[in-house]
């Protein structure tokens, strides 16, 4: 039975071309509406999240705004590694400077840490070798110097062992850092130099206070217990004043970007399901158009002993294939379009995911058979005699 | 063997309410070839809607073949049409979209037969009724006659207790009316049940028995 109303389901759809193609035409724009624009979406928030994922998602930043005039020192920094959550540490310090070399002379920004800096943010090396403790531990004058600085100081990378002015005190490189992909295009302008936390502070008399550092955990689900173990830490070290420091979470900055990007998904989705939904009215209209010659033919299959539920049976399956190739034609069609628009476009990284995808079938298939089924539905509910003599 | 007794039916037209059977009482014996004829309006149709199972009168009782119709559901009465009725009307009423030979076929897939015993009992239809040279043919490439013949043999297929044909000459030129005349009486010789409701004299004539219908009320003549 299924077989035969599959048969007649594809006659049907066959000898009217027309009519099928324009209902499977209103699913194939609602469909890619749909997919290309969650994929845009999608892509964006990709990126977004990769780019903070980069950073690090099991990073602490803390610094200290009141020190009450007890400063932490860097060995208590070193310390919080003792707590078991706490995987590393690192205290850091930023400053400006003038860097030199020959002729050459550009302002530079310095940033003083210890040697886990370099893992905890997640760097990478073009040359060299990056700051040790035992720089740290001897303030050795020595320096990293970011890829950008190379070029402009030495006017290329193989430096390992030159000498750089900072402010006028002589540091030997070395290392080069290899430049981020970035996404704001604009940091590789920047000229940045890597020296011993204690070598900063000895160059600008700043002393060995540390007022900020990062910290990271284990892995991202001791993230909540580092946050706490830190908090607490810091609220006794400093007289239970939580206003004294702050603590922030990389992984709450990512959730707020990724809830941004939800809200996108949601609101474009939403548009695009309304015109997948005006799609459903089209099909809905179409068929409304042809319920003459529906109800005629349902009469007809009435009188010669087709039950209701044959008949409906038949009309399911025919919206049910009309819907189904339409949004298969659609998410094709999509796939095209979101290829067409990341080679195109440079700064559009469209990804379509499989949820939009199973999302904008199930969408079409619901509103497909829900507007194709109706006409057919009223239709099948009449007397044979009132459905035969539905003429003109 | 169709048994009606005392069968009535009203409908409510406007303000009016037309008596379109008043207590209608009629017995067709099998094989036999009944002519009902009666001007507009005169409850012919709602007479041949209430026999095809079509539709069910108000009061009185239809007994086909000994089964009390009013008591049956609406798909049981689909069931009942599709194996007991073969029905032949004015304006043909073929799908469009389906060859003769579907067209011939379908009350055949309603019954869920095997597709070779359908095609056999297709063919054998169109033999019948002589069409099997345009069992492909959509209606639309057929002519009237050759339609209402292709209806004639969707009607036969079924092996059915009684064809009951509704004005089948009325939309066809007299020469092509004769020549559908003809084939029913072939097949009244065959020995099928038939009832044919016409409102021309001549066409009733030719049937063995006439029945009168006038206002709702069925007389033999």
């Amino acid at each position: 039975m299924v077989f035969q109303s599959v048969k007649m389901a594809m006659d049907s759809i066959m000898s009217n071309k027309m009519r099928s193609f324009l209902t499977m035409l209103g699913m194939i724009i609602g469909v890619m509406s749909l997919v290309v624009l969650v994929s845009i979406v999608n892509g964006a928030t990709k990126s977004v999240t990769d780019s903070i994922a980069n950073i690090g998602t099991n990073m602490l930043s803390v610094s200290i705004m009141d020190d009450k005039d007890a400063p932490l020192s860097m060995d208590e920094v070193e310390e919080l590694t003792e707590y078991e959550s706490v995987k590393n540490t690192a205290s850091f310090s930023t400053g400006n400077a003038t860097a030199k070399h020959e002729r050459n002379s550009e302002s530079i920004t310095l940033y003083g840490t210890t040697g886990s800096y370099y893992e905890i943010k997640g760097l990478s090396l073009l040359n060299g070798r990056f700051l040790k403790n035992a720089d740290v531990d001897s303030s050795t004058f020595v320096a990293v110097l970011n890829q950008t600085a190379a070029e402009e100081l030495f006017g290329q990378t193989h430096i390992v062992g030159e000498t750089v002015s900072l402010n006028g005190y002589h540091f030997t490189v070395i290392g080069v850092l290899e430049e981020e992909e970035s996404t704001t295009g604009n940091s590789s302008e920047r000229l940045e130099a890597y020296i011993p936390f204690t070598a900063l502070s000895k160059i600008s008399g700043s002393g060995r206070n540390v007022s900020s550092f990062y910290v990271t955990s284990a892995d991202e689900d001791s993230m909540d217990a580092v946050e706490n173990e830190i908090t607490k830490f810091l609220y006794l070290r400093f007289s239970y004043d939580s206003d004294a420091f702050s603590v922030t979470n990389s992984s709450t900055i990512m959730e707020t970007m990724s809830s941004v990007n939800d809200t996108m998904k949601w609101m474009l989705g939403g548009i695009a399901a309304i015109s997948l939904l005006v799609g459903g009215i089209g099909i809905m209209n179409i068929m409304l158009v042809s319920v003459t010659e529906i109800t005629r033919e349902i009469g007809i299959r009435k009188a010669i002993g087709a039950r209701k539920k044959t008949i409906l049976l038949q009309f399911l399956i025919e919206a049910l294939l009309v819907s189904i190739i339409g949004c298969l034609i659609g998410i094709v069609l999509s796939a095209l379009t979101v290829f067409g628009v990341n080679s195109l476009i440079d700064s559009v990284s469209a990804s379509m995911s499989l949820d939009v995808v199973l999302v904008a079938i199930g969408f079409s298939v619901f509103i497909g058979t829900v507007f194709g089924i109706y006409p057919a539905y009223k239709a099948a509910d009449k007397p044979p005699i009132e459905a035969l003599r539905y003429m003109r | 063997m169709i048994e009606l007794n005392n069968l009535c039916k009203t409908y409510e037209i406007g303000d009016d309410t037309v008596r379109a059977l008043d207590h209608a009482s009629l017995c067709i014996e099998d094989g036999e070839f009944v002519s009902i004829i009666g001007p507009s309006g005169s409850g012919k149709s709602t007479l041949m809607n209430v026999i095809g199972c079509l539709d069910v009168a108000d009061e009185g009782t239809y007994l086909l073949d000994g089964m009390p119709i009013e008591e049956f559901s609406d798909d049981e009465l689909a069931r009942i049409r599709n194996e007991k009725i073969g029905f032949v009307f004015q304006n043909f009423n073929l799908l469009s979209k389906l060859s003769a030979q579907e067209n011939i076929e379908l009350p055949l897939v309603y019954q869920q037969i095997p597709k070779q015993e359908r095609k056999r009992r297709v063919d054998e239809a169109l033999d019948r009724v002589a069409l099997r040279k345009r069992k492909n043919h959509r209606p639309m490439e057929l002519s009237g006659g050759q339609q209402q013949r292709v209806a004639i043999a969707r009607a036969l297929v079924t092996k059915p207790s009684l064809i009951l044909a509704d004005e089948p000459t009325g939309n066809l030129d007299s020469k092509t009316g004769d020549e559908i005349m003809t084939l029913f009486h072939e097949l009244h010789d065959q020995g099928n049940t038939i009832v044919l409701i016409t409102h021309d004299e001549k066409v009733a004539d030719q049937a063995e028995r006439k029945i009168r219908i006038l206002d709702g009320k069925v007389f033999d003549a």
